[in-house]
């Protein structure tokens, strides 16, 4: 009954969680609290189970894709600090980052950073390159078996050609980024988090 | 010096615990500031703000103008954002372990800032340890075990009686009389509104579920027919005894599978106008009592009057909900008679029955909503039985429609152009 996990957290791990990711200190000990809340194994770490044990995830159709974006390349747990460098994706940008330090590199909820996120749901085997294959996999996924395979592979066929600029039947990162540039990815890609 | 006097005497026991509470919380805080760290703050605003907004406003607001392509490839920030806000917080998971308080309540069980207690407070703890487990738990231990052992004694007593008026009035007495003194072996401190409502024979009472003190609650103010599953040991004992004084129903383990059975026994009893209403928790499991989850269906079907009935505990003093996959029963009831009170309010609601037109879902919800608003609980459409299984494929579906949908009726427009 009631949720100790904020004394398992310590200070320095916290300041480096907020240098990583932007978050402030409260938002990381109530994101820890939830994560150790989805922790029921309490090995400090959450599996793919973990993740599908919440209902809402389990009937977003791309709910798999969701959950894989959380695990490294061939692993199948991942700790707080992945979990928290996975979900700085969603911060909000703000106009005046707090600690806007030059060395520290491109922000983990910057555009391009969200552009990347979306793109890897559609990029199944992380070659860097969306082919028609796994776009005609994910477009599956997102309407079931309410649309014929004619169809979607011309969805898919339309959607290729549309943005496909160097002729290899496939879409690249620049491409990807190219199509959604008049998109407010900022705002679709962000999650509100309160202070 | 008299105006004071008054003023204290008006304030009663709860509202001195409310204040130690405060006080404790703050001292909390005040520990942590001078050590310069923070104090965890539980998220009773939530983590994130969601907004409400439907699968397809959002893809028509995403789409880029002009000649509409049937698929837009950021069409996936919706689900994946989505995905991602119930990953954060989600309005099921939390549903099923105990609420968290804004103020410490002096039990270690629901502190979370442990490393920022003073000297003083702990010395408080330690008082109110000595009082509860010293005093208070041996307390009311006993009286739990006098109130159980007349139930089942007394019961067997008057099931030697003929039926008719006497057993019934003398059934009655009993129950009431055993259900308040297992009332007092909690210390339970129940405020029970609109009594007028009260349930009356030939109908049926719905109450949402938190614990299995619910029924204790209950039956300590009005007498019930008990449904349940036949147990083992001592609960067999005490159903055993009941059922001697007056009608109640108990199922054997392979007869609640079978639903026309379990809906002809109800409906049997409800069509005799001597016996009592009958008590039954539609949700079906424990949930924290933040919420009311979905109500089955089979206890809507039945066609009799239904009697709605809310519950509401304050957690400040003791919480009451049953942890059932963390707890067992004994370190449950522990728990209960080692905290400080258990504070509730118990809301009858004027009988509802079902109207024309409508299923026996529907009729369900519409009860659902009542009970939720009145003990100001969020209304929820998921199945508690979340709590230990997995959610239907059929929900993913419903998505994967509403998405072809959108897809699919551009392209239809587009061919009637």
């Amino acid at each position: 009954m009631g949720s100790r996990a904020s004394s398992l957290l310590r200070e320095e791990d916290i300041e480096e969680i907020k240098k990583e990711t932007g978050f402030s200190h409260s938002q990381i000990t109530r994101l820890y609290s939830r994560f150790h809340s989805l922790d029921k194994g309490e090995n400090g770490a959450l599996s793919r189970e973990d993740f599908q044990r919440i209902p809402e995830l389990a009937i977003n159709p791309l709910g798999d894709r969701i959950i894989n974006a959380f695990f490294p390349e061939g692993e199948d747990q991942v700790n707080f600090r992945g979990f928290m460098r996975t979900l700085a994706h969603f911060r909000p940008v703000e106009d005046n980052e707090k600690n806007k330090d030059p060395t520290s590199g491109e922000p983990l909820n910057s555009r391009a950073n969200k552009l990347l996120f979306a793109f890897r749901l559609y990029d199944l085997d992380r070659d860097d390159k969306i082919s028609r294959d796994e776009l005609l996999q994910v477009l599956r996924m997102m309407v079931g078996v309410n649309i014929s395979d004619e169809q979607l592979g011309s969805i898919a066929d339309r959607t290729i050609q549309e943005a496909d600029t160097n002729g290899d039947m496939s879409i690249s990162f620049s491409e990807f980024t190219k199509v959604l540039e008049k998109v407010d990815v900022e705002q679709k890609m962000s999650i509100r988090f309160l202070h | 010096m008299p105006g004071y006097c008054a003023v204290l005497l008006q304030l009663n026991l709860l509202d001195y615990f409310s204040f130690c509470f405060q006080w404790a919380t703050l001292r909390m805080e005040r520990g942590a500031k001078e050590k310069n760290q923070h104090l965890y703050k539980p998220y009773s605003n939530g983590i994130i703000a969601k907004e409400p907004v439907s699968l397809e406003q959002e893809i028509q607001e995403m789409r880029r103008g002009g000649a509409e392509p049937e698929f837009d490839m950021s069409d996936i920030f919706y689900f994946c954002r989505r995905g991602v806000e119930s990953i954060v917080d989600d309005e099921v998971t939390k549903r099923f372990t105990a609420e968290e308080l804004e103020s410490w309540n002096l039990l270690t069980r629901s502190n979370y800032n442990f490393h920022h207690i003073s000297t003083r407070l702990t010395a408080l703890w330690g008082v109110g340890v000595l009082i509860r487990y010293g005093i208070l738990l041996p307390l009311r231990v006993t009286l739990a075990f006098t109130g159980v052992g007349l139930l089942v004694v007394l019961t067997s007593v008057v099931g030697l009686f003929p039926n008719g008026r006497i057993k019934n009035y003398l059934s009655d007495k009993v129950h009431l009389m055993c259900y308040r003194i297992c009332v007092r072996a909690l210390t339970a401190i129940i405020t029970y509104h609109d009594s007028e409502n009260k349930p009356k024979n030939g109908g049926i009472c719905v109450a949402n579920h938190t614990s299995p003190i619910d029924v204790i609650i209950l039956a300590s103010d009005g007498c019930y027919a008990m449904v349940g599953q036949v147990h083992g040991g001592l609960m067999g004992v005490i159903q055993r005894a009941m059922v001697k004084a007056c009608p109640h129903i108990w199922f054997e383990r392979s007869e609640v599978k079978d639903r026309h059975l379990v809906a002809k026994r109800l409906s049997d009893h409800v069509a005799d106008e001597s016996k009592l209403p009958i008590l039954i928790f539609p949700e079906g499991t424990c949930i924290n009592n933040t919420s009311v989850m979905m109500f089955k269906k089979g206890s809507f079907e039945i066609g009799c009057k239904v009697y709605p009935v809310a519950i509401k505990y304050d957690p400040r003093f003791g919480d009451a909900f049953w942890n059932s996959s963390k707890f067992g029963m004994v370190n449950y009831l522990l728990h209960m008679m080692s905290s400080w009170a258990i504070v509730c309010s118990v809301w009858y609601l004027p009988p509802m029955s079902r109207m024309e037109g409508e299923d026996a879902v529907q009729f369900a919800n519409r009860v659902k909503a009542a009970i939720a608003r009145k003990g100001g609980l969020a209304d929820l459409l998921w199945d508690g039985g979340l709590k230990r299984g997995k959610v239907k494929e059929v929900f993913k579906e419903e998505q994967q429609k509403l998405y072809s949908k959108v897809l699919v009726g551009s392209s239809e427009d587009r061919s009637r152009s």
